[in-house]
């Protein structure tokens, strides 16, 4: 069984929903995103998504933007990202994600990635530039190394769309939560719900909410409707404002206890 | 991924529709003022000493370019779909005020994204944007040109895909936008391919448009793909020079890669991250180009070139005082590879160049260069 799989039937025997919490590549430095992430994990995380910096990050909103600025300047990118994982591997056994827009693995060729990937100890990678269509070639790739391919639906999917991503997504189904970019903050989208059910109607794969998870009322309702929830925008804001690092892991704890108690 | 599904069958189904094909070609005739001429460039003709150059006239069409082509047919899908605000990128500002004249036309809310770089280096076409009754928005983020306007696009589209159509003006970006916006260009192609045989009695030698997304390059290509004997030629922009890194030249230097969810050439780093670019156009200025481009290279049917800034501006004063036409610099690039494969050729060959758009927006540009290449001759261009 995945380390992914393990993590969500261990939550679902002790009736508890996932906190999944965020960190980025190179975040506010080289030297300290390792630690960032680590804080996040004491604080509760189940699982960990560590994100590649990029150029042109279409799905995110202005903070995560201006951090992936800010990471690219002090030597963020994949190559950091696989070094991040590879010295968190051995300190933890919550999952590990690699979030990276489509390009940078495809520039390093996509079955080099998939080993570079699983030797640094990846557990799952969530591309949200990948639309079904083009995932085949990359769930292929990645499942021969053992990495699941999580794949994203929204609010707007559609049943045949949700199919389509079921027939194809491993691990789980990262929903966002409102037709929207990382950091909105409007409430969760009017169908949303709908979407979620149509969800567990087209797969047994657990679904986690992300994308505008601002504060622990925001994490319960989410985790509430779902198998849990994924914190990104709120985690690093308080780093990107003020360098506060131990606001950054209060964030986290307040957000998981929301999640967990959901 | 529902709207993009939507907005494919609406195109696809728009391509056999008597009444679609109908109607835009009436507004393409009666509002933007197709056909456009093909006029016999004399002046260049004589000075580079080969072949016959000929100009096909985008712009003389209305708002001085042709991104008046897809704009119109795009905002007739649009109303077919029942969308009620358009957003678009711009770059050079071309294709905003484009679209916000359809959107004034038909009665629709308009937002433009526009690189805050791009707003100060072309003033008058936001200006124009807001005559029109748009909203321009200067994209502070990344590299503030092309690119970052259309990610901030993309963002506003997938914040508001409910009511809102997304009118891309290049011949990039995801399915279906490249193939649809070469559908709605094709008609200089098709245009431009009569006129030649009518007017200059034969099909060209070449062909030859400038290129950085491509939208008015596989529209002229479009007419001539068929004809193998046409040599087609695009042109990228060099910038400062190829060897200098300040260029936007990605099918020559480029590799393949996905930027705004087309797989094409990319001006990319070795991890991946996409490059800063430089043209002294600003609709020459994104890192990536629409993937027909990237399979008619690959495919060798059209063959790529560069023109550096300095190239492009020295067109421009030829065009303006050979022919009397002031050219877009975007345009420029194409007119200074067709003036030096002219004269290889012989005359009773000839050329056709896509002069893309006029070059009201860029005498400022232009102006400020030969200031600061010749500080005494200034204002003398």
């Amino acid at each position: 069984m995945s380390r992914i799989a393990r993590a969500f039937k261990d939550l679902r025997s002790r009736g508890r929903k996932a906190f999944v919490a965020y960190a980025m590549a190179g975040f506010p430095d080289t030297r300290q995103d390792e630690a960032l992430a680590l804080s996040f994990l004491r604080a509760g995380a189940d699982l960990l998504e560590i994100g590649v910096p990029f150029s042109d990050p279409l799905a995110d909103g202005p903070v995560i933007q201006r951090c992936g600025e800010l990471a690219l300047k002090a030597g963020g990118g994949l190559k950091r990202a696989l070094e991040l994982v590879a010295a968190l591997r051995p300190k933890t056994q919550a999952p590990l994600l690699l979030m990276s827009y489509c390009n940078p693995p495809l520039s390093m060729g996509i079955s080099a990635f998939a080993a570079a990937a699983a030797k640094a100890g990846v557990d799952g990678c969530i591309i949200p530039d990948l639309s079904p269509e083009e995932a085949e070639p990359w769930g292929k790739a990645l499942a021969a190394k053992g990495i699941s391919l999580i794949l994203l639906a929204a609010p707007t999917s559609t049943p045949k769309r949700l199919a389509k991503v079921a027939a194809q997504a491993s691990g789980f189904v990262y929903f966002v939560s409102v037709a929207g970019v990382t950091g909105a903050n409007q409430g969760l989208d009017q169908h949303l719900e709908a979407a979620l059910t149509a969800w567990r109607k087209a797969s047994p794969a657990p679904a986690v909410i992300g994308f505008g998870i601002s504060t622990p009322k925001r994490a319960r309702q989410a985790a509430a409707l779902a198998d849990g929830v994924v914190a990104a925008t709120a985690l690093l804001k308080p780093v990107l404002e003020s360098s506060d690092l131990h606001a950054a892991a209060g964030m986290a704890k307040a957000l998981a206890k929301a999640a967990h108690g959901a | 991924m529902p709207a993009v599904e939507e907005l494919r069958d609406a195109w696809l189904a728009s391509r056999t529709d008597k009444g679609f094909r109908a109607e835009l070609a009436h507004v393409l005739k009666t509002y933007a003022g197709r056909p456009s001429p093909l006029t016999f460039a004399s002046g260049l003709t004589r000075a580079c000493g080969g072949a016959r150059v000929f100009l096909k006239r985008e712009d003389l069409m209305h708002t001085g370019s042709h991104k008046i082509n897809n704009a119109l047919g795009q905002i007739l899908l649009a109303k077919r779909m029942g969308k009620t605000r358009i957003i678009a990128e711009t770059g050079a500002g071309q294709h905003g005020v484009a679209t916000a004249t359809v959107c004034a036309r038909y009665g629709l809310k308009c937002e433009i994204y526009m690189g805050e770089e791009d707003t100060r280096r072309q003033a008058l076409n936001v200006f124009r944007m807001r005559l029109l009754g748009a909203q321009v928005h200067s994209v502070q983020s990344g590299t503030r040109t092309l690119k970052d306007a259309m990610n901030e696009a993309i963002r506003d589209w997938i914040s508001n895909v409910r009511d809102t159509h997304y009118l891309i003006g290049s011949a990039a970006g995801f399915h279906p936008f490249p193939s649809m916006v070469r559908d709605f260009q094709s008609v200089i192609g098709t245009e431009a391919r009569a006129q030649m045989l009518s007017q200059a009695g034969g099909l060209p030698a070449s062909v030859v448009a400038c290129v950085n997304g491509g939208s008015n390059a596989i529209g002229i290509f479009s007419g001539f793909l068929a004809d193998r004997k046409v040599a087609l030629l695009g042109v990228e922009a060099a910038g400062d020079g190829l060897k200098t890194g300040r260029h936007a030249a990605t099918l020559t230097l480029g590799r393949p890669g996905v930027l705004h969810g087309a797989y094409s050439y990319v001006l990319q780093d070795a991890g991946g991250q996409i490059s800063e670019t430089h043209s002294i156009s600003a609709g020459l200025d994104y890192p990536g180009v629409g993937p027909e481009h990237a399979w008619l290279k690959d495919s060798g049917r059209a063959c790529y070139t560069t023109a550096t800034d300095q190239e492009a501006v020295e067109a421009f004063q030829s065009l303006a005082r050979l022919d009397g036409i002031i050219p877009a610099l975007e345009s420029a690039h194409a007119v200074s590879a067709a003036m030096k494969l002219a004269a290889t050729l012989k005359p009773r060959q000839s050329v056709l160049v896509c002069l893309s758009g006029r070059g009201d927006k860029d005498v400022n540009t232009v102006e400020d260069r030969l200031a600061a290449a010749h500080p005494k001759r200034a204002g003398r261009a």
